[in-house]
């Protein structure tokens, strides 16, 4: 399997403490799936310039309790078509926490690297190490990585790859979750 | 060691002995619920696995409840694709004007003591009133439960909630709510547990406890637990020999007690911004107000009519505030139309819409305009959820309907008799 789906390089855009699934999309864009409008709907809530700013392989780093709120899964999909390709924060809300993983999105807990950077700093992790490097700060750090399974989730792009995979090898026509 | 609620529920279903907070374990679901705000992608994702059928459809329900009649053109296609979805696997679908998902579920009687029950829904927490473990979801996890009748959680840690005394004159459940949430703050209970306790709930309905439990999620947890009692067994029509009942080991262990009295509470309002920005209602008493809503899983039961139209009978709504009430379900309705509450609440200037989440998200159903301000008894109040530039404060029955009537924000109290501090 290839590693260097754990690997990721990008610059981070910093925001503060309990940013709310309702400020990352707005509950009136909710009956919206089309990727290209929940993208340009992102962090409206907080950030009118968000959209303008974010570039394809970013970082969105966050303080305590992000995605706080709704379990709406369209706020992690709305960051990832907007090209937000890792989540790191000081906390996360759990559904929130559960929803990145499942749509292929690491949510990487790491306090002290939010402390210390500042707003679109370059940065890059790797998930498998469970390290992450402030290249703008040349500082390093060190998170707890995730389980085995979440990272397979990582790897294969969400839950549902993963499910098609775990079918695929199994002998039987039922699909379980290995974990 | 003994075992928590939450923590026995777990190890009883998945065959464990024991289970320990943190560890990661995959469980069996008994009920699974999704709305149609979050059907459209879990229906989505699922059609991308191979060969997928719905493990038990007996086990699932979709609750039309966001845009209930829908509410718009793009509202309305899902609604039909959920229907032909549920046709299809041999789902069940509550269509919509049925009511909030939550308070339907409750009222069916299908969250059950013991049972693990999963909904797209953050609320879904809710339903742990009824001495379930009852967890929120996102959309492709609902699609890999349709799929496998399974999850996997980590196992939380348990906080014991102790609540005794009892309301005093014009405080209600929801002021309670928002205590609790004011103490412990939007993240304290991150991925934890509550376990309540206390003399207090015997001396409030079913309705009122799932109001307070519903509210819980706003402080992260994964799960709360009211205990279940003959009061909760008579509202499921059973006996405790034909449910699950689990209760708590004596030496359980906790990662923290915390006890609440609370006949020295009085009403609280939450500030715009978050439902743990709990205050006394004295320093926001005066602010003026554009709307008051009776509104949400957590806010339009029956009482709640009932409180606004104690206030309303004989008295008008202010001319400068609109008086927004959405019923949860349709019982409701149908309840405060046979006693007349309907008709005291509408004579009085309010208007009823159909039972659905609708002001509670925002979803085209009593809307804030830029800089408008309103106090609802709804379940959030973040930035711009009834509206972009709207402004929201949060309370008991009482206090939106008094706030209703003066325009601005008011101590119910004053409209209830008995004076404020008799
Ligand atoms: S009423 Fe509000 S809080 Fe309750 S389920 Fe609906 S949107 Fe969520």
């Amino acid at each position: 399997m290839n590693n260097d789906s754990l690997y990721f390089s990008g610059k981070a855009l910093k925001y503060g403490d309990d940013i709310s699934t309702d400020h990352i999309l707005p509950s009136r864009y909710m009956t919206e799936i089309e990727p290209q409008e929940l993208a340009k709907h992102c962090m409206s809530g907080i950030d009118a310039r968000f959209s303008s700013k974010v570039k394809e392989g970013d970082f969105l780093a966050a303080g305590e309790n992000i995605g706080y709120g709704s379990s709406r899964e369209q706020a992690p999909q709305a960051l990832k078509n907007a090209g937000i390709r890792v989540i790191i924060a000081k906390s996360f809300a759990r559904i929130f926490y559960r929803n990145c993983f499942n749509i292929g999105i690491p949510a990487v807990v790491c306090p002290n690297f939010i402390t210390e950077l500042n707003d679109e700093d370059m940065c890059t992790i790797n998930l498998e190490a469970g390290s992450i490097y402030n290249e703008t700060k040349d500082k390093y750090y060190n998170f707890a990585k995730p389980p085995d399974f979440m990272l397979e989730y990582i790897r294969l792009g969400g839950l549902i790859p993963y499910l098609e995979m775990q079918s695929n090898q199994s002998d039987r026509d039922s699909i379980e979750i290995k974990i | 060691m003994g075992m928590t609620i939450t923590e026995k529920i777990l190890s009883r279903k998945t065959g464990m002995a024991m289970v320990k907070p943190w560890q990661i374990i995959e469980v069996p679901i008994d009920v699974a619920y999704i709305h149609d705000n979050n059907a459209p992608i879990a229906i989505q994702q699922f059609a991308k696995l191979t060969n997928a059928k719905v493990w038990n459809p007996e086990k699932v329900y979709f609750i039309l409840d966001h845009h209930s009649p829908s509410t718009t053109f793009r509202a309305a296609i899902h609604h039909r694709n959920i229907r032909e979805f549920s046709k299809q696997y041999g789902c069940r679908v509550i269509d919509v004007g049925r009511g909030v998902s939550h308070t339907v579920m409750a009222e069916m009687g299908i969250p059950r003591p013991g049972k693990i029950i999963v909904g797209t829904d953050s609320h879904t927490v809710g339903v742990g009133t009824f001495g379930c473990l009852a967890t929120g979801i996102g959309s492709t996890e609902m699609a890999a439960v349709l799929a496998t009748g399974k999850i996997w959680m980590r196992v939380p840690e348990t906080v014991k909630v102790i609540l005794d005394g009892q309301l005093s004159h014009g405080v209600c459940a929801k002021d309670v709510a928002l205590l609790i949430l004011k103490h412990f703050g939007p993240s304290m209970l991150n991925y934890m547990a509550i376990e309540f306790e206390g003399s207090f709930l015997d001396t409030i309905t079913i309705e009122e406890r799932m109001a307070i439990n519903i509210m819980c999620l706003e402080m992260g947890v994964k799960n709360a637990i009211m205990p279940v009692d003959e009061k909760l067994l008579s509202k499921l029509n059973s006996t405790a020999m034909n449910e699950e009942i689990v209760t708590a080991d004596q030496d359980a262990v906790y990662a923290s007690r915390v006890q609440f009295d609370i006949s020295i509470l009085e009403p609280m309002v939450a500030t715009p911004g978050m439902p743990t920005n709990g205050t006394d209602i004295k320093s926001v008493e005066g602010t003026k107000i554009n709307q008051s809503t009776l509104g949400s899983c957590a806010g339009a039961y029956y009482h709640d009519l009932e409180q606004a139209a104690e206030i309303l009978k004989g008295r008008k709504v202010n001319p400068d505030v609109r008086f927004v009430i959405v019923p949860n379900t349709s019982k409701v309705i149908e309840k405060a139309m046979q006693t007349g509450v309907a008709y005291t609440l509408i004579e009085s200037g309010a208007v009823i819409s159909s039972p659905s989440c609708g002001t509670c998200g925002g979803y085209e159903v009593g809307c804030l305009a830029p800089g408008e301000v309103c106090i609802s008894t709804t379940t959030r109040n973040m930035d711009g959820r009834m509206g972009p530039g709207g402004r929201i404060y949060l309370a008991s029955a009482y206090t939106v309907a008094a706030s209703a009537v003066t325009g601005y924000i008011t101590d119910p109290r004053e409209f209830l008799g008995g004076g404020i501090h008799e």
